[in-house]
């Protein structure tokens, strides 16, 4: 299998929501030097879903990463190589910024298509900026390919067809796709392995590929903020009033008694 | 293609009943609708749809086409958009709207990259510019972190809108309005993908989507046991629910299902109890719209406590049990 993952760099996620500040001037958020930008979380369980299907035959799946972006960092762009995949491809490019999910899968279906060989592409569910969730089912569009979102596992099946799971509200469903196919990775698949120091020192050694909108046959006036299909009118955040009437005592378990009375006066219980 | 018109509402149905999320979109597609004075038409696609097409008008669709059909029994973007892509050419409809379900998350991209439109997904609020007509999308971007207002080029607009974020119009049975049968040819040559089977995964009791209280737990509260003793006995005096952050559902502390947050569920309940939960913004996004936010933590810098209408600072193993004690004296 000739498998794909595409992996976004991402503002860390995690950290803090009071380190989230507004850069109204570029319509995005930004956060101190000192909080380092992350793979998206969901991005690393598909390179994971890539791996474990890698790990049946070394020899016989390839693993290729795809990033788009500008200025990024390479120790965060290099991790799904450190956890064990094999070729990195950069879109980076100062006029790939600025896009949203048309833009990026647009740019994404272009070097894909430049790639050539495939058979199974993963995304992400969602990317942690954005929250989107569109990029997945736009590349298969794109590339006129069926999506599976939303897995918590796929597997190849003798014959090569995949069988996935696909999460849905109660329960999941169990699918089986042809390829060439797209899958979009949830958490529920499992955490995603860590680099391992063979691994690390792997990837240092190795170049990724980079690639500029020319090389992928677009116009740099075309890609990027330039091919949006959704407008900002505007970004805001919105102000918490944040008043919380904190109960204290002498003793822990007296406050938790307190708490109860204080929601019963409160008509809350 | 500028003569779209009309609102096209994409519903949902489960067992013949119309799903809560379609009466809440529909309620919001009749304000869009009245607003622009244009009609809203729903589209229900499955098998056995039965009498939801009329429960579909009452909650405020003019028009109700209905795609039933035991091929289109479970849900899979191959076919659903055959049938799509028939219903937007015949209805050229100005804006399209979903639930941003698992149906709908996977159907709005796929029908947006299809048309070569844009989509804005997880939307709160949805409005018309009176200047040009044009809709204005607010969602939560960066993890709920910020909002923003999206519009979308070109027609049909579409946009997916969050579980609970827009009321459903009180259902009126005595509404006027035409529930047709939607043939579409299905093409068996371009189905790639087949669904094998559907696998429920039910929790006992009610389901937190429904609950007035939630007892939450986070990573905090350590491992799965408490969730069966301390905190389900809580959520037992309150009649309510057990829920959870992401962390114990990725530790297999308890089912994925009751998982609640930006990609878990989003719950307006009463009363929401979160025990040993941090409050990241991607958690608040599926509680924040609970009436009341009761935190139990021990970091008193924790963010829940920036979200928290009532709090206590301290260990939940002795705050939880004192807790219970307080409120079975109160409430019995
Ligand atoms: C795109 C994306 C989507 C996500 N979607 C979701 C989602 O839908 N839902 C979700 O929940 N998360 C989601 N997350 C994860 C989220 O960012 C946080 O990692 C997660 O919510 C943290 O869970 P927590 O509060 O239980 O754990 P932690 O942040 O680790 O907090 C544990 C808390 O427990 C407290 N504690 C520890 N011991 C005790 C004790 N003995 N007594 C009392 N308090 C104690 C600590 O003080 C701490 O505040 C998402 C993340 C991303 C990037
Ligand atoms: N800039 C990017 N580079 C590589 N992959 C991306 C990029 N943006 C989005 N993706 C992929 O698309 C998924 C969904 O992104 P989104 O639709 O933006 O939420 C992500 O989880 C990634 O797998």
């Amino acid at each position: 299998m000739n498998m794909i993952v595409c992996c976004k760099q991402v503002l860390d996620p995690e950290a803090a929501p009071s380190t989230f500040k507004l850069d109204a001037a570029n319509n995005r958020m930004v956060q101190p030097p000192e909080i380092k930008p992350v793979v998206n979380p969901y991005d690393e369980q598909a390179v994971e879903a890539a791996l474990r299907i890698k790990d049946k035959d070394k020899a016989a799946n390839k693993i290729t990463i795809i990033s788009l972006g500008n200025n990024l960092a390479r120790d965060v762009v290099k991790k799904p190589l450190s956890m064990g995949a094999d070729e990195l491809i950069l879109l980076e490019d100062p006029a790939f910024e600025g896009g949203d999910s048309f833009a990026v899968a647009s740019a994404l279906a272009a070097a894909i298509k430049k790639v050539g060989q495939f058979d199974l592409i993963f995304c992400g569910r969602q990317e942690s900026e954005w929250d989107d969730g569109q990029v997945g089912s736009g590349l298969a569009e794109l590339l006129g390919i069926p999506s599976v979102t939303i897995a918590k596992k796929a597997e190849v099946m003798d014959g090569g067809k995949v069988k996935v799971e696909r999460i849905v509200a109660d329960g999941y469903q169990v699918l089986e796709v042809s390829t060439p196919a797209l899958i979009t990775v949830s958490n529920e698949l499992g955490e995603a392995r860590y680099a391992t120091l063979k691994g690390i020192m792997a990837a240092s050694k190795k170049q990724p590929v980079v690639w500029k909108p020319a090389d992928i046959g677009m116009d740099a006036g075309k890609v990027g903020a330039a091919a949006r299909k959704s407008k900002i009118v505007k970004l805001f955040q919105p102000v918490k009033e944040g008043k919380c009437d904190i109960v204290s005592a002498d003793s822990p378990a007296e406050a938790a008694s307190l708490l109860a009375q204080k929601l019963r006066e409160n008509k809350v219980i | 293609m500028a003569d779209n018109k009309g609102i096209l509402v994409v519903g949902e149905v489960a067992e013949g009943k119309l799903l809560p999320i379609t009466a809440e979109i529909l309620g919001a597609g009749r304000r869009l609708a009245d607003e622009l004075k244009e009609q809203v038409t729903c589209i229900l696609i499955g098998e056995k749809i039965g009498d939801a097409g009329k429960a579909a008008v009452a909650a405020g669709a003019d028009k109700v086409l209905v795609a039933d059909n035991a091929q289109l029994k479970a849900y899979e973007n191959g076919i659903y958009m055959q049938v799509m892509e028939k219903a937007v050419a015949e209805v050229a409809p100005r804006i399209i709207l979903m639930g941003q379900s698992a149906n709908g998350r996977d159907l709005a991209p796929r029908l947006a990259f299809k048309l070569g439109v844009g989509a804005v997904m997880d939307c709160l609020e949805l409005a018309i510019d009176p200047a040009t007509k044009s809709m204005h999308c607010t969602r939560p971007v960066y993890g709920g972190n910020a909002k923003a207002i999206f519009t979308s080029e070109g027609f049909p607009q579409i946009a997916t809108v969050r579980v609970k974020a827009s009321s459903p119009i009180a259902p009126d049975a005595g509404r006027a309005g035409d529930v047709i049968a939607f043939a579409v040819a299905l093409d068996a040559a371009k189905i790639k993908a087949k669904v094998l089977e559907t696998v429920k995964e039910e929790v006992a009791g009610i389901k937190i989507e429904d609950a007035t209280v939630v007892i939450a737990g986070g990573r905090g509260v350590g491992g799965p046991e408490p969730f069966q003793k301390e905190l389900a006995e809580l959520a037992k005096v309150l009649k309510g629910a057990v829920g959870a952050s992401r962390p114990p559902c990725d530790n297999k502390w308890v089912p994925d299902s009751i998982q609640v947050g930006l990609t878990g569920k989003i719950i307006a309940p009463e009363l929401y109890i979160a025990i040993g939960i941090s409050g990241s913004s991607q958690h608040m996004s599926g509680c924040s719209g609970a009436k009341c936010i009761v935190a139990i933590n021990k970091d008193p810098e924790a963010n829940i406590f920036k979200e928290a209408r009532f709090g206590v600072v301290g260990d939940w193993k002795v705050m939880v049990p004192a807790f219970t004690a307080k409120v079975k004296e109160l409430v019995q």
